[in-house]
């Protein structure tokens, strides 16, 4: 019961009405944003951080939690009505939202994914306040070791659920961990590939990979295949609310959304994509009409959608309690947090109770303002859709370069974002998953660090990390997970030469 | 992106990803040499630059011998459009570089975005993209009190 009563002391932090005005602004914000062709939550975060900058930590990590879910949400409008997911996790939703739409069922589509996400959100933030008092309770015994265990696993997976093939994804994952050496190397003071450059010295932030990553890169990979034909938004027909078949279609997917999302973003796995295609080939198999899938089938949106928030929200289990970001968008809120000196981890629970506990009760809040406030501007975000492609890309590069621009005023910066950017481009061109870079580029020095701090302690022994069993299972989970698809595929071209 | 069939040879893109990722390995590798300060104990900062030597060397050999197989063939490309996004990023650079402020940096970069994605009412463009850059250097520096670099256009407010 510790954690109901540190819940409803966090409560009484998100209720005060500055703390409400912040996460009504970040709702509104994020799902602004969001709802623009081409941009997920992550980009949508690393876009508006600049925005939070002269706030208290607490006002803008509740802000925060707004642009986070108000991003989730925008994500999942643009997929419905325009048929452009903006991240893996959409693409699902695309699927049959999209063909809902076009039969002139936008509305109900639009209200089973708000209604479904609210749903699986809240049961996932309920699962996040339970959980991570556990967790932290088992993560202060962690020793550096079981660190360095954790992100090897977070590594492996990160890099094998997204992309193509592991090969693209390990690459992906090598320029990111290249990124993360970068600078002075804080155990020691020692400069690692800086050049001399002075900017360089602390290192690549987050928030101008992201940003380069994602918007400039996706800007130019855009212009550079002519996608800019108008592609219109369908309009919304006839009543937006569900009908009661619709209700009774969608509660079920919801419930078993949230129970795939939760657990499999809680794990330091990673990925949203892999439970929101649980959950659709769950809800086709368990359909009283199967044949409809494809055609527009509303379960086919309400579970996918309660699964990508359920393991959204799941994904902040890792991320606040041991400090592991296990997505983009977790990674560029730790970049956030770590923004004002805030580092999350079991520590965070003790030394800044108030302020997590705050933050986890304006989840709850954002997930309610969520939905009073965007079902019935649905019209309001559809317009935004309207804004021609031109204006809209050149739109989202101001705003991409004023943000690192006001972090840090530098041609040397400018320059990084442009660079990747270009790499951003040719990563997309070339089919290789963005997100790993990211990841790799905050996990890196992370693991780095563990590692020597195990090894100082063992004084030098590296038998240290498989003489704890912490670590020596989490290594080996990690070695399985990396070797694995490489051992599937061959047995799978064995099979196949069989034939 | 289609697999070519029949498509035989080396597969030049990955081959040169490959070779890209063997010289920042290398690098990376020169880099750690010079490296002066040692740890007391266990490794020290090199450590981790020599493993991602070893990694990226690792998977750049990998791309060469993928190489070797057909692989994806990337879509015709607009190199005119990318062009104009990348004198759109060097006019916003050249203006932060010059001291020319950010009003005339977002102006050049928003028209010609706009210009990469076939707009061709550049003059319009330049209006609409001043008056959009201008709005949010007085948001930014009046309402949220970020400074934003400023120049001649800027010290007029």
């Amino acid at each position: 019961m510790d954690a109901f009563i540190q819940l409803l002391n966090g409560f009484s932090i998100a209720i005060a009405p500055m703390n409400l005005a912040f996460a009504a602004i970040g709702v509104l914000l994020g799902t602004a944003v969001g709802v623009l062709p081409g941009i997920g939550p992550a980009l949508t975060v690393a876009l508006l951080l600049p925005a939070t900058f002269k706030l208290d930590p607490g006002g803008s990590l509740i802000m925060f939690a707004g642009i986070y879910y108000g991003g989730m949400y925008g994500g999942s409008t643009t997929a419905i009505l325009l048929n452009t997911p903006g991240e893996a996790a959409s693409v699902v939703t695309a699927l049959e939202g999209n063909q809902m739409a076009r039969k002139g069922r936008g509305g109900p589509a639009l209200a089973t994914a708000a209604i479904g996400s609210f749903v699986a959100a809240l049961i996932a933030t309920i699962g996040l306040a339970f959980l991570a008092p556990i967790l932290v309770k088992l993560a202060v015994k962690f020793g550096p070791w079981d660190y360095f265990g954790l992100m090897l696993i977070a590594f492996v997976t990160v890099s094998a659920t997204f992309g193509s093939s592991p090969l693209r994804g390990l690459t992906s994952l090598g320029i990111g961990l290249w990124l993360g050496l970068i600078g002075i190397d804080q155990l020691t003071g020692q400069t690692r590939l800086a050049f001399g450059v002075p900017n360089l010295f602390d290192g690549i932030e987050v928030t101008t990979l992201a940003v380069g990553l994602f918007a400039i890169g996706e800007a130019l990979h855009v212009a550079s295949r002519h996608m800019y034909a108008p592609e219109k938004p369908i309009p919304i027909k006839g009543s937006i609310w569900m009908t009661r078949a619709d209700w009774a279609r969608s509660w079920k997917p919801w419930l078993r959304g949230a129970a795939f999302g939760f657990p499999i973003g809680a794990l330091p796995a990673g990925g949203a994509e892999i439970p929101t295609f649980l959950s659709y080939t769950t809800e086709r198999k368990l359909a009283k009409h199967p044949e409809e899938f494809g055609h527009g089938a509303i379960e086919g949106v309400a579970g996918p959608e309660a699964a990508n928030n359920a393991s959204a929200a799941g994904s902040l289990v890792p991320l606040l309690t041991l400090g592991l970001p296990t997505s983009a968008t977790a990674a560029v809120m730790l970049a956030g947090f770590q923004q004002y000196n805030i580092q999350p981890g079991p520590l965070l629970f003790v030394q800044h109770a108030d302020l997590v506990w705050g933050l986890i009760a304006s989840l709850f809040i954002a997930n309610v303002m969520l939905l009073v406030l965007n079902l019935p501007m649905v019209g309001l975000w559809v317009q935004l859709l309207k804004i021609p492609l031109p204006w809209l890309y050149a739109g989202i590069l101001v705003f991409a370069t004023m943000g690192t621009i006001a972090a840090n005023p530098s041609v040397v910066e400018l320059l990084l974002l442009s660079g990747f950017g270009l790499l951003g481009f040719l990563m997309r061109r070339y089919d290789y998953p963005v997100a790993p870079v990211i990841v790799g580029l905050i996990l890196g020095p992370m693991a780095d660090s563990q590692l020597r701090r195990a090894l100082q302690m063992s004084l030098g022994d590296p038998m240290v990390l498989l003489q704890h069993p912490g670590s020596a299972a989490m290594i080996a989970i990690a070695v399985i997970a990396l070797v694995a698809p490489f051992v599937f595929k061959g047995l799978a071209r064995f099979r196949q030469d069989e034939d | 992106m289609v697999n070519l069939p029949g498509h035989s040879g080396l597969h030049r893109p990955t081959a040169i990803i490959g070779i890209g990722l063997i010289a920042v390995a290398a690098v990376t590798w020169f880099d750690a040499r010079g490296m002066s300060i040692r740890a007391s104990y266990g490794v020290g900062a090199d450590a981790a630059s020599y493993f991602v030597a070893a990694f990226l060397a690792v998977l750049g050999l990998a791309h060469l011998v993928t190489a070797l197989r057909p692989g994806i063939v990337a879509d015709e490309a607009d190199w005119g459009a990318v062009a104009w996004i990348g004198l759109a990023l060097g006019g916003l650079v050249g203006s932060i570089w010059l001291g020319l402020g950010f009003i005339l940096g977002s102006t050049l970069l928003f028209a010609f975005t706009a210009r990469a994605f076939g707009r061709r009412a550049l003059v319009a463009d330049l209006v609409i993209g001043g008056l959009i850059s201008t709005g949010v250097f007085l948001m930014f520096n009046k309402l949220l009190q970020l400074a934003l670099p400023a120049g001649p256009l800027e010290r007029l407010f």
